[in-house]
């Protein structure tokens, strides 16, 4: 799978990690994919949940050694 | 306009004083669905943070005029960043210091009533999660019953009355919150009890709380003695103070009744449930105020703050209390419960000394309601 952007989150508390997941969605184009790396645990429920809301889709999620990775569609 | 900052203490004032406050909150649906400051007055808005990250807007009719508006997130990043927003769009707002975390974690101390000879006795209340703790006070010593893990608050409170902590009880092993009960003990040196049907894999030194125990605080004639009660938990232990109060613990709640599932035992618990709670507080003097270890919904506060109620009235309108059928009381005690508190597993490890998880772990297993309670 092609990632068109990678956002390194790490370190940032909420709200920041969506923030900059946002601003970096905004500029990609629908289909295109980007993997977003971040340390705080809210967002686990938040991502899925900010997804869902603006029509993205998380195509795989995983947590290696307290870092949260998502790969997420734009919508 | 303005955006400040309100703590806990003071919403709070606002819950125990019937004020009315509207609540923004910022976190996940889900989340709010789960658990959220509860008030009589308060109203509520919820629409998580990353939905209004283009605007505020479409909110804005949806906000009141002529009462506070308290933004509320998890941890208090985003709450802040919704209050600026709100504040450019020209409304005074406030937002929650500390978050849900800091609502968590506060506590309320309320005195209860006087005891013989100038002593005195403290509930202290943690609003956000339903929590209840005891200090009993007389004659330059306190006994603590149910701390909850914040040891702080009451060996400084223990520190303003100017009295000395000797004893600290744990009714039982509790599996919604962390207790801070041998951690109190350790640092006051003040002796540390626990029921040991309950206390089968603890990997530290405890006193054993066993019924018929008599504990004398300070040189007055206030006593506090055990009374075996098991059902929530085998071990599970009351204590009546001053021969006044009847502290149920986790056994008898003001509009509810402690479940018997916790520790994976419901079946064989649920006939020493009904055996306390039918019969041996059935023995007790009715005048007996009922001071429980968990409150579940704001309505079962009584008007200054505090929850305690006659036992007299608790057998006659507490339902737990009145289900004369034996296979119906099972059933209600067993089936369809509600869910189990967050992390209720890993809490009693923690309680039992087997894990021993940071700050911010044991924040994260205490997240939620406590669910201690069958209605």
């Amino acid at each position: 799978m092609e990632v068109n952007q990678v956002l390194d989150a790490k370190g940032l508390s909420c709200p920041l990690p969506i923030v900059r997941a946002k601003k970096a969605m905004d500029t990609l184009a629908t289909g295109q994919v980007l993997e977003v790396h971040v340390t705080d645990k809210g967002a686990l429920s938040d991502f899925p949940a900010w997804a869902k809301s603006s029509g993205h889709e998380i195509l795989d999620q995983s947590i290696e050694a307290d870092v949260i990775k998502f790969i997420i569609k734009k919508g | 306009m303005a955006v400040q900052k309100m703590t806990s203490a003071q919403v709070a004032r606002k819950v125990i004083e019937n004020q009315p406050l509207f609540i923004l909150d910022v976190r996940n649906r889900d989340d709010f669905e789960d658990w959220k400051i509860e008030g009589h007055r308060f109203e509520y808005l919820n629409v998580p943070y990353f939905e209004l990250l283009d605007g505020v807007e479409k909110i804005l009719p949806k906000l009141p005029s002529d009462q506070d508006i308290l933004v509320v997130c998890a941890k208090e990043g985003s709450s802040v960043m919704v209050a600026e927003m709100l504040s450019d769009a020209g409304y005074d707002v406030y937002y929650l210091e500390g978050g849900m975390k800091a609502w968590s974690s506060y506590l309320e101390p309320i005195k209860i009533g006087d005891l013989t000879n100038g002593g005195e006795l403290y509930q202290f209340v943690r609003l956000g999660k339903g929590c209840l703790s005891y200090m009993v006070i007389s004659d330059g010593e306190a006994a603590i019953i149910d701390a909850v893990r914040f040891k702080d608050v009451f060996i400084n409170f223990a520190k303003e009355k100017n009295v000395e902590i000797t004893h600290v009880f744990d009714t039982h092993l509790h599996a919604d919150h962390i207790s801070g009960g041998r951690h109190i003990a350790k640092e006051t040196g003040a002796k540390y009890y626990l029921p040991p049907k309950d206390a089968d894999e603890v990997v530290y030194e405890y006193n054993p709380l066993e019924d018929g125990l008599t504990v004398k605080v300070g040189n007055s004639k206030i006593e506090v003695g055990a009374l075996y009660s098991p059902g929530h938990t085998i071990g599970s232990t009351s204590f009546i103070v001053d021969n006044k109060y009847l502290l149920t613990g986790d056994i008898l709640f003001i509009d509810s009744i402690g479940r018997p599932d916790l520790a994976g035992r419901a079946e064989d618990w649920v006939g020493d449930l009904r055996e306390t709670l039918y019969r041996r507080y059935r023995e007790l003097a009715e005048d007996l105020i009922v001071l429980p270890a968990h409150f579940m919904i704001i309505d079962e506060l009584n008007e200054d703050g505090t929850v305690a109620k006659r036992l007299g009235n608790l057998f006659a309108e507490n339902h737990g209390l009145n289900i004369e059928s034996e296979e119906e009381f099972r059933k209600t005690v067993t089936e369809n419960l509600p869910p189990q508190p967050n992390a209720y597993q890993e809490i009693r490890q923690v309680n039992m000394g087997k894990l021993t998880p940071d700050e911010e772990e044991q924040m994260e297993m205490e997240i939620g309601p406590n669910r201690c309670a069958v209605r």
